[in-house]
């Protein structure tokens, strides 16, 4: 198996991320960058909308590598995880040919041409390196999970018909999490875990204005600083980058670029999701009053 | 480093954080690979290496900064550059007549705050803990009377007031909300300067003391091992966090009963369907989804004055359960009864909620003091058909009674109705039974009675909900006591 290194040090990610729209702290930098050196998956924690999926597409797009995804949802299994035969194209392969012995059939039916390759098993056996995103994992039932612990370890799958299949070359594994549940500690085991919280008001701004190019600075500044405030007070779901981002884009598509307390009243709508929290914002900051 | 390393992993694995022998070697071989210039970095790599839990990081982080804070910044250690010594004249002492020495530290520091100067920021603040703090080596101390010494020479409320002063100057600060964001920047700032200051001070200790040692005198619990009974505002907080995670698992353990792969009946109608496609033959059967269980869940709270901490973290519980889980009724006691279930709907925050129920639920009878007797006759008069074959009633309270009568013929009436009935006893279970508390006699009709004085507890009775066990119609609960 070739082993490709992607980044050559953690400033070398932060740049590269960077170039492809995305900022990285410190923190995401070097794990991104262990992950690659240490060949271990890096399994993404935090509130939703902070910005996990998005670390894997950008890494897909600063390496120039292509994504392969596998969206988890609760009934997630084998034949739609990691491959399965082909019963139709079976089933005509036998009837085109009755009269054969059945020991030639079987080695026949049962070989590569006949496999459904999932996203998992198509990770591994992609010629050229991939970046393997397993999203929302904490979705899958417990059991489901021991699936996933062959290929986080070893890069490989065993299929009974035709043995193991080794990976010809590394995937850089991300596993998102939005931590509804404890995932089991033998995949925890295998991976470098890495929490991405809300970011700082310095670095949400850094965000915003790299994503909205036309944000003028000190509204940037103000959103980002209302958000911050917001997400302290006691809402049900606080407001995340992507919520933040939308903000933005809301108030310079409205041409406000004073962000006074009436202003962010009636466009709180788009950072808030729920009446309690949007009217527990209204009580706590002073909006609309002069 | 090697050696420093191991120290750290023994003192995570004191706190209770599972460090296992494969992550330890994993964090030892990222410290060969990585370069590891500045504390975020080392953090960084130690962190993701041995610490797989967002509940374990502000315990690991505590540690990080005793074992591995100290060499941050390793050029530090006399003061030169003295800010104070060039400020005011020689001879202006600078141990004893403090205010002065104060004032002008107090006026460099919101200066480096302010700019952002992290490197002024640094020597000022060494400086401040060296003139300010008067530590005194060898006491086994944790630093926080030095920290809180030095905070005080230095006038929080004033710094508050000067930083908001200095920092006026990026948006339109002139409306209220202005107002607040710019005390919330004051207030960030102030923030940031304690913890340079804690930092500071738990350098001193390591340096005069040894990593280990601090280590030790700070050393705190986990969140899933704080004492819900006597729990401090700052740990209901982080107990606050934790709890929907864990309240998420309980109703889905209580609500998904189907076994993974297990299938319902054969569905005729769409197995031929698919059979078409291969000629007729029935290659390719097709299930009905299997019938999902509807559990409901009962709860009964004690929140009586000596329950205070816990019951507002089991109404919190079930809170957090109800946002997960439409089948839940709650009801809160006291020495009376009343159903709370509307409170804790989900479109009211927590907060809201637990405030409305102590206004408006009728809770008090007669003296306030806990009456399980008299609760559960009102439950029973009150709610009998809330409980159906189908409910998982918890009982949460200490069992308690103040010496009145038990009602324990209501808790059986409630058990033989119900599919479970768990008691969840906050006392440490070797107090059970003496003075005034009557749990075994409770518990001889309950399935199970646990002890949960932890989250950690708490998990392990959700695990074992887990695991329900369908009783025949018409046969009487096995009687167990889970300790």
């Amino acid at each position: 198996m070739q082993t490709a290194i992607a980044f050559d040090d953690p400033s070398d990610v932060a740049t590269r991320l960077a170039a492809v729209g995305y900022l990285p702290d410190a923190a995401i930098a070097q794990v991104v960058f262990l992950a690659d050196r240490l060949d271990k998956p890096i399994l993404a924690e935090g509130p939703a909308g902070v910005g996990k999926t998005a670390l894997a597409l950008a890494l897909a797009e600063a390496t120039g590598r292509r994504l392969v995804r596998l969206q988890c949802y609760e009934g997630l299994d084998e034949a739609k995880a990691l491959y399965e035969w082909d019963y139709h194209k079976q089933l005509l392969r036998l009837q085109a040919d009755e009269g054969g012995r059945w020991d030639d059939l079987e080695g026949d039916i049962f070989s590569e041409s006949f496999l459904l390759s999932r996203p998992l098993l198509e990770a591994i056996r992609s010629p050229e390196p991939v970046v393997l995103l397993i999203d929302e994992v904490d979705r899958v039932e417990v059991e489901t999970e021991a699936l996933l612990l062959e290929i986080l370890d070893a890069f490989q799958v065993t299929i009974p018909e035709l043995g193991t299949i080794e990976a010809t070359t590394r995937p850089l594994v991300v596993l998102t999490s939005n931590n509804t549940r404890e995932l089991s500690e033998a995949l925890k085991r295998r991976c470098l875990y890495l929490h991405i919280g809300y970011p700082t008001i310095e670095r949400e701004k850094e965000i915003l204005l790299r994503r909205i190019p036309d944000l003028p600075d000190v509204l940037g500044t103000r959103i980002a600083e209302t958000v911050a405030t917001i997400r302290e007070l006691r809402v049900r779901k606080a407001p995340s980058v992507s919520e933040s981002i939308d903000w933005a884009r809301t108030l310079l598509a409205l041409g406000i670029d004073e962000l006074d307390g009436a202003a962010t009243e009636a466009t709180l709508n788009v950072l808030l999701k729920y009446q309690s929290d949007i009217d527990q914002a209204i009580k706590d900051l002073p909006l609309s009053q002069p | 480093m090697i050696d420093t390393l191991a120290e750290f992993v023994e003192e995570l694995r004191a706190v209770g954080i599972p460090v296992s022998m494969v992550e330890a070697l994993d964090a030892a071989e990222a410290l060969r690979v990585a370069d590891m210039g500045s504390p975020e970095a080392l953090r960084a790599a130690l962190g993701a290496t041995m610490i797989k839990s967002a509940r374990h990081y502000p315990a690991f982080e505590a540690a990080f900064e005793i074992f591995f804070g100290a060499r941050a910044f390793p050029d530090e250690g006399g003061v030169e550059g003295d800010v104070v010594a060039s400020v005011t004249p020689a001879g202006a002492e600078a141990g004893g007549g403090g205010g002065e020495t104060a004032d002008v530290l107090m006026a460099a520091i919101v200066e480096a705050l302010a700019t952002g100067d992290d490197e002024a920021l640094r020597r000022l603040v060494a400086q401040a803990v060296e003139l300010l703090a008067g530590m005194e080596p060898g006491r086994p101390v944790g630093g926080r009377y030095y920290l809180y010494r030095v905070m005080r020479r230095l006038d929080a409320d004033r710094l508050l007031a000067s930083l908001a002063a200095a920092m006026v100057g990026g948006g339109p600060e002139h409306d209220a909300l202005g107002g607040v964001l710019l005390d919330a920047r004051a207030r960030r700032a102030l923030e940031r300067l304690r913890d340079e200051l804690r930092a500071e001070i738990l350098r001193r200790l390591v340096v005069d003391r040894g990593a280990a040692p601090v280590a030790r005198t700070l050393r705190r619990p986990l969140v899933e091992d704080i004492d819900l009974m006597h729990a401090t505002r700052l740990e209901i907080e982080e107990l606050e966090r934790a709890v929907g995670p864990l309240a998420r698992k309980l109703a889905t353990r209580l609500a998904n009963r189907r076994k993974h792969g297990a299938e319902g009946r054969l569905d005729v109608r769409r197995t031929i369907r698919r059979s078409l496609a291969h000629g007729g033959t029935l290659i390719d059967p097709r299930f009905r989804p299997p019938r999902r269980s509807k559990p409901e869940l009962v709860v009964l709270c004690d929140v009586s004055g000596s329950m205070a901490t816990f019951a507002r973290f089991t109404m919190q519980l079930t809170y957090a359960i109800g946002n997960e889980f439409s089948r839940v009724r709650s009801f809160a006691f006291i020495d009376g009864l009343d159903e709370v279930t509307g409170f804790f709907d989900t479109r009211s925050g927590f907060h809201d909620a637990l405030e409305r129920m102590n206004r408006e639920a009728d809770l008090v009878r007669t003296d306030g003091h806990s009456d399980y007797g008299a609760a559960l006759g009102e439950f029973v008069a009150r709610y009998p058909g809330v409980v159906t074959p189908r409910s998982t009633v918890i009982v949460t309270g200490d069992a308690r009674n103040n010496y009145r009568a038990s009602g324990v013929e209501d808790l059986a009436w409630i058990a033989d109705r119900a599919r479970a009935l768990f008691w969840l006893n906050p006392e440490a279970s070797r107090y059970w039974d003496t003075g005034d508390s009557i749990m075994s006699l409770y518990a001889e009709v309950c399935d199970g009675v646990d002890q949960v004085r932890t989250l950690r507890q708490l998990e392990a009775f959700v695990e074992r909900v887990a695991l329900p066990t369908a009783r025949p119609p018409g046969v009487r609960n096995p009687r167990s006591v889970l300790t």
